[in-house]
This record gives C-alpha cells, sequence and structure tokens, in this order.
C-alpha cells in the first residue's frame, strides 16, 4: 500500500499558565492515496488538532508528517482545507470565493479564461452554478459548506481536509450533503481526512475510522476498517447486519471503553 | 391608513418636540430682554440666506462663504489625517511590537484638547490658516488611528486561516482581506473624526480669525449681533447633522 500521508510518533503540547499542556501523543497514523478517513473521539480529544497539524496550521512539538514524500513545513495548496464554518469571505461571490484559491494555484500557468473554467467546473460539481454571483449572506448553511467544499477541491489538492464540515447542519441537509460528498469523492478520486463526532457519518463515508482517546494527551485508541462494498446507500445499509455492527463498534470504543464524564 | 401611521410614529414625535423647544425659546426670549425670540431670528435668517454669496471686503462676507472656508479647513485638515492615521492604524494593528512602541504616545496625547496644540501650530506654520487646519488634523488623527488599528486585530482568525491554507501573498491578504474586514471600522474611525473635527473647527476659528463660520460667530458678538449667532448655532448644528448622515449612509452600504 503506497503511503500517502505520514504521521510518525507526533506530539503537540501548549504552553500555557498551569504549564506544559499535553494535547496530543505518540500519534502513529499511515494514510493511503485515494483513502477515506475520519478521525472520530469526544470533544476536546485533539482530533481537530491532528487535522490542523496535517493542514500545517500548526506544528508538531515532535515527531514527523510527511504528505505526498515531502515533509509538512506549512499550509500549501496539494491539502485543500474545508473549515467547520464555512469561512467564505462575506464580502466577495460565491465565484469570487472560489476564485481566489484557483488564482493562487493555477494563476501563473493558465489565462483568466481558463481560471475562470476552472470556478464554474468546481461550483457544477457541488451543484451551486446558479448560485455563482450570490454573496454568502444571500445563501444557505448547506450552500455554504458547499462552496467551501468547491473552494477546497478547485485547488486540485492531494489531501482534502475537512473539520466537521457537515455539523452545524440541519440533519436534512447533512445526509444530502454526505451523499453528494460521496458521489465527489468517487469521480475525483480524492484522499479525505475528516473531523467528526457524528458514527452514523463515520461509518457511512470511510474506509477507516480512526478512533482516538479523551485528552489531554489524547492518542489514537483503536482504527476500525469499514469494509462495507461501496458506492454505498444510505437506505440499503439500514437494514444491513455488518453495518449495525461496525457501528455499535464505534459507539462501544466511544461510550464504554473510553466514555466521558458529562463536562 | 399607512400615511397616517407614518404621520404618527415617525414625524409627530419629532415635530412635537421642535414646537415644544421654540415655544419655549420663545417663553424665555419674552422674559430676557437681551436674547432675540424665535419670529426675529426667523427674519434675520431669511435675510441672510436671501444673499449668502457676498463679498464686501475680508472681514464681512456671506454666510456661503463662511461655511465653506470651515469646510474647507476641515477638509484639508481631516484628509491629511485620513492620510497619515488610516496606514498608521493598519501598521499598528499589524504589528504588536509597533503597538507597544506607539501606544503610551497616543494614550498620553489623545486626552488633550486639541485647541492646546494651536499656539505650537501658530509658532511652526507662523499664520493663521495653516494653525487652524494643523488643529483640525491633530484632532481628527486620533479617532482615525485607533478605529483602524482596532479593525485589524478584530479580524476574525477564521479569515487568517483561510489566508494561511489559500498561501495567499502579503498583497493578496490585504487587499482581499484585511482592508475589506477593516472598512466598517475604519469609517467609524472616520465619522468620529470628522464629528471631533466639525466641533473644533468654530473653537479654533474664534482664536485665529478669517473667513470662517468660528470667526463670524465672534464677529457677531462684537456687533452684538445676537441674532446671528444663534443662526450660527444652528447653522453648525446642520451641516455636521449633514456630514454625520453623508457618513452613515457611506457606512450602511459597505455592511456585510
Amino acid at each position: 500500500m503506497h503511503k500517502y500521508v505520514l504521521i510518525e510518533n507526533v506530539q503537540k503540547s501548549f504552553e500555557t499558565r498551569q504549564g506544559t499542556f499535553v494535547a496530543l501523543k505518540d500519534i502513529d497514523l499511515k494514510i493511503a492515496r485515494g483513502e477515506f478517513i475520519t478521525l472520530i473521539g469526544h470533544s476536546g480529544c485533539g482530533k481537530s488538532t491532528l487535522l490542523n497539524l496535517i493542514a500545517g496550521l500548526t506544528f508538531p512539538t515532535a515527531g514527523a508528517m510527511i504528505c505526498a514524500e515531502r515533509e509538512i513545513a506549512g499550509p500549501g495548496p496539494d491539502r485543500g482545507v474545508v473549515f467547520q464554518n464555512h469561512s467564505l469571505l462575506p464580502w466577495l461571490t460565491c465565484f469570487d470565493n472560489v476564485y481566489l484559491a484557483v488564482e493562487r494555484v493555477f494563476g501563473k500557468t493558465e489565462s483568466k479564461a481558463q481560471l475562470g473554467e476552472r470556478v464554474k467546473e468546481a461550483l457544477a460539481l457541488v451543484h451551486l452554478t446558479h448560485a455563482e454571483q450570490k454573496y454568502p449572506h444571500e445563501i444557505s448553511g448547506g450552500m455554504k459548506q458547499r462552496v467551501g467544499i468547491a473552494r477546497a477541491l478547485s485547488m486540485q489538492p492531494k489531501v482534502l481536509l475537512m473539520d466537521e464540515p457537515f455539523g452545524a447542519l440541519d440533519a436534512l441537509t447533512r445526509a444530502h450533503l454526505q451523499d453528494e460528498l460521496m458521489k465527489i469523492v468517487a469521480a475525483t478520486n480524492s484522499t479525505v481526512v475528516m473531523v467528526t463526532h457524528d458514527v452514523d457519518e463515520a461509518v457511512l463515508l470511510s474506509d477507516r475510522i480512526v478512533m482516538m482517546t479523551n485528552g489531554p494527551a489524547a492518542t489514537i485508541g483503536e482504527i476500525l476498517t469499514v469494509d462495507l462494498p461501496k458506492p454505498r446507500d444510505r437506505l440499503a445499509l439500514a437494514n444491513d447486519p455488518h453495518y449495525h455492527k461496525l457501528r455499535a463498534a464505534v459507539l462501544e470504543f466511544l461510550y464504554q471503553k473510553h466514555a466521558k464524564v458529562a463536562a | 391608513m399607512k400615511a397616517k401611521k407614518y404621520f404618527l410614529e415617525s414625524l409627530l414625535p419629532p415635530l412635537m418636540g421642535l414646537t415644544l423647544f421654540i415655544l419655549l425659546w420663545g417663553m424665555i426670549a419674552q422674559t430676557s430682554p437681551n436674547l432675540p425670540g424665535p419670529i426675529k431670528t426667523w427674519d434675520s435668517a431669511v435675510e441672510l440666506f436671501s444673499d449668502p454669496f457676498y463679498i464686501k471686503g475680508p472681514n464681512d462676507q456671506g454666510i456661503g462663504w463662511n461655511i465653506l472656508f470651515s469646510l474647507q479647513r476641515v477638509g484639508i485638515g481631516f484628509g491629511m489625517a485620513a492620510l497619515i492615521g488610516i496606514p498608521l492604524g493598519f501598521m499598528i494593528g499589524r504589528f504588536e511590537f509597533l503597538n507597544k512602541m506607539t501606544s503610551p504616545i497616543v494614550g498620553l496625547l489623545k486626552p488633550v484638547s486639541p485647541l492646546a496644540w494651536l499656539p505650537i501650530g501658530l509658532l511652526v506654520f507662523k499664520a493663521a490658516d495653516p494653525a487652524a487646519i494643523w488643529v483640525i488634523f491633530i484632532s481628527s488623527i486620533w479617532p482615525m488611528i485607533i478605529n483602524t488599528a482596532v479593525g485589524v486585530r478584530q479580524l476574525p482568525q477564521d479569515y487568517l486561516n483561510v489566508a494561511k491554507v489559500l498561501n495567499l501573498s502579503e498583497w493578496k491578504v490585504f487587499t482581499k482581506i484585511l482592508f475589506p474586514a477593516t472598512l466598517p471600522y475604519m469609517l467609524t474611525g472616520i465619522r468620529l473624526a470628522i464629528g471631533t473635527a466639525w466641533l473644533v473647527i468654530v473653537a479654533a476659528e474664534m482664536l485665529t480669525g478669517g473667513v470662517g463660520i468660528g470667526f463670524w460667530v465672534w464677529d457677531e458678538w462684537n456687533n452684538l449681533n445676537v441674532e446671528h449667532i444663534i443662526i450660527a448655532i444652528f447653522t453648525v448644528g446642520i451641516v455636521g447633522l449633514l456630514l454625520e448622515y453623508l457618513l452613515i449612509t457611506l457606512a450602511n452600504r459597505v455592511k456585510y
């Protein structure tokens, strides 16, 4: 198996007034090309921290991190990030928000018309061609999140990093976007690392589920391989005993082995 | 029906307030022989504004000229303050070191009455007019520096993360993120600055002379023409209100 993202012995600690706070330790993870990985755990377990480390937004205190045979030395266009709260710039239209990303990656080699084509392709992929010229405040939360996904995909990243991308959406919109994400990932053969706290989402989307122990000094507790055939259909899975077995395994980890005392 | 509701809720209360104010003014004027009443002032205002742009020598010009000269001084002083204050605010907001460097100076000089700077202006420029502009400059630069810096510092971390993840150049970060995000704060600074500048210009012109609404007030006091002083008070108020309204309209256009 070709190791696309390599995380070895990574530790992350923060300096606080009470001394050093170890958020993550002994993190070892190898991700293959085209693999869909979800990070799941209770809040405060450092799963977003791990994602930010891969994104290059923060740096590990110890250990090595490699993406596509290069050390992660900061954020880069080879890793597209979808933020939890969409983070679109409110003064730019959907088109211009995506254009900003496209221009940075392809601006030196391609004409303006070609860049515009790329933006249109990315927005078409998330079915938002009709909202091109709208501003973020004029569209719904689900649509904003789709623009965020289009922005990340438009850069043709090697790895797509998603931090609870559907966490702020209602259940129906979330299901709809999960289905769309599955199709997009299948079509583009993307490598994805996604943070979630939703067990069903994790089982539905992932090839492997990385389950994290509670912090401080959180680490990877178990890794569950989801061997359900693709493409997956949420209705068919609802009656699939194997799906329920996998789901039960994640629930058992979260609520029995590593139950969190209510804060 | 709708027109009636609008009249009752939006027009009637301010009209009642103004009427009450004028009645009160009239009553006080009845008991004090030196204070002209509303009707006498109105007649004088009609006469004054029927020929606003006459010139009868350097110290006797129409009210229109007086207003325009004051606005010009405010415009120049304020414009120079914006030219220096806004970029400075950006830098102070962006670089913590610069912020720590300048904050004692800003903190020390900000509470000083702008008029205290007038002698320094007279000393350096050796003329009344640039000294008045200097006072406007110094009074309007603080709100612009401070508000711009606050705006830069209030920039949401989300936007900075976007900039990092997209690997944007410093220039793009400035034009696409920093500037648009700071613009509303900047406009607040500009609005506060122009309010202060208009407040200060009357006092500064009283001291420096020349053509201008402030000097005109002082001149009419020497002539004991109290109607004109009252007219000047209203004029200053109305022009200030218009400036404020203009900037609020501008600010509303850049709300996200």
